[in-house]
């Protein structure tokens, strides 16, 4: 076995209402940003995990990510990462 | 009647929910600790309002898989009743009790205050009690109250008139402005398709006394009562 860093970002799935991102490009448009368009603010998770292989890391987190890390209704998932930690 | 209050790390309606049962409508009252795996024969569980697990992650979530959520949910599958309120109603869709999410209020704020609800469906154990149409005033404290699902949902829970209550202006209009979260077409509170686990966001058992500002919640638990003494199917 290998341990695993996984890295994973949860955002609000689009045609979702994100107020939190929201503000901030309201905020960004305010301090002079005038070139931003949309912002979704998220979440990023980090999981340490013993696999066999990164593409078992891999399938594990994303098992994690459909059991409990992302709740599918509202939200995307995308594993951004799978390196030998 | 026997109802069960479930105790997660973090709840903290628990006992105003105790005195609803315990005090108000005189009947049996039970706490059920998350860790637990027994019900104690309980007719009713309720999931009470509070921040379980710090809300961490997101608004029930984790509580979803307390040792006790397995057996609620066994409960609700035998066709138990089941009332999730606030944190309790997040939980109860994280669990698949109820359809949909609940997401962070679209104005960012925290939002502490009575509201106004119009009673959409009288046929069910938890509102046999109201008049249909009805407007009760229910108080409201939550930061992550926006009901949110994909449109065929929507569509099914209008169909099959499993939403229960929707947010009104004081003369029962569903306007924006007298939705306190952005929730999708004002809902306040569903039902599953059996009809017996009920969803809301608003406190039922903060509106049972007059001391308290409102007894508009009186008649949900009555109802629930009722459906127990066989008056209403559940």
């Amino acid at each position: 076995m290998t341990r695993f860093r996984c890295a994973i970002h949860i955002v609000p799935r689009r045609g979702i209402l994100d107020p939190q991102g929201k503000a901030v490009a309201d905020a960004l448009h305010s301090l002079g940003f005038g070139a931003v368009g949309d912002v979704r603010v998220g979440r990023y998770v980090v999981v340490d995990t013993d696999a066999a292989s990164a593409d078992a890391a891999r399938a594990s987190v994303t098992a994690m990510c459909e059991k409990l890390l992302a709740n599918p209704v509202t939200e995307d998932f995308e594993i951004a990462s799978v390196e030998q930690a | 009647m026997k109802a069960g209050i479930v105790r997660f790390p973090g709840s903290n309606c628990d006992e105003d929910a105790y005195h609803a049962v315990a005090d108000v409508l005189g009947q049996e009252a039970v706490y059920l600790w998350h860790k637990d795996h027994d019900l104690q024969g309980v007719d009713l569980v309720i999931l009470p309002g509070g921040f379980s697990y710090g809300d961490y992650l997101r608004a029930g979530a984790i509580a979803r898989f307390s040792p006790i959520m397995q057996e609620v949910v066994q409960h609700a599958k035998r066709g138990g009743l089941v009332l999730g309120i606030c944190n309790g109603f997040q939980i109860a869709c994280e669990a698949g009790l109820l359809p949909g999410a609940l997401l962070r209020n679209d104005t960012l704020r925290f939002v502490s205050a009575p509201v106004s609800l119009r009673v959409e469906s009288i046929a069910t154990a938890f509102t046999s009690q109201y008049h249909l149409g009805q407007v009760v005033s229910i108080p409201v404290a939550h930061g992550d109250g926006r009901y949110t699902a994909d449109g065929d949902t929507l569509a099914r829970l209008e169909g099959e008139g499993h939403v229960v209550f929707r947010y009104v202006t004081g003369e029962g209009e569903a306007t924006t402005s007298a939705n306190p979260n952005g929730s999708l077409r004002n809902i306040a509170g569903i039902v599953s398709a059996e009809g017996n686990v009920l969803g809301m966001m608003p406190h039922p058992e903060r509106a049972l006394e007059t001391a308290l500002g409102s007894t508009d919640g009186l008649p949900l638990f009555r109802s629930i009562l009722e459906s127990m003494l066989g008056g209403v199917p559940a």
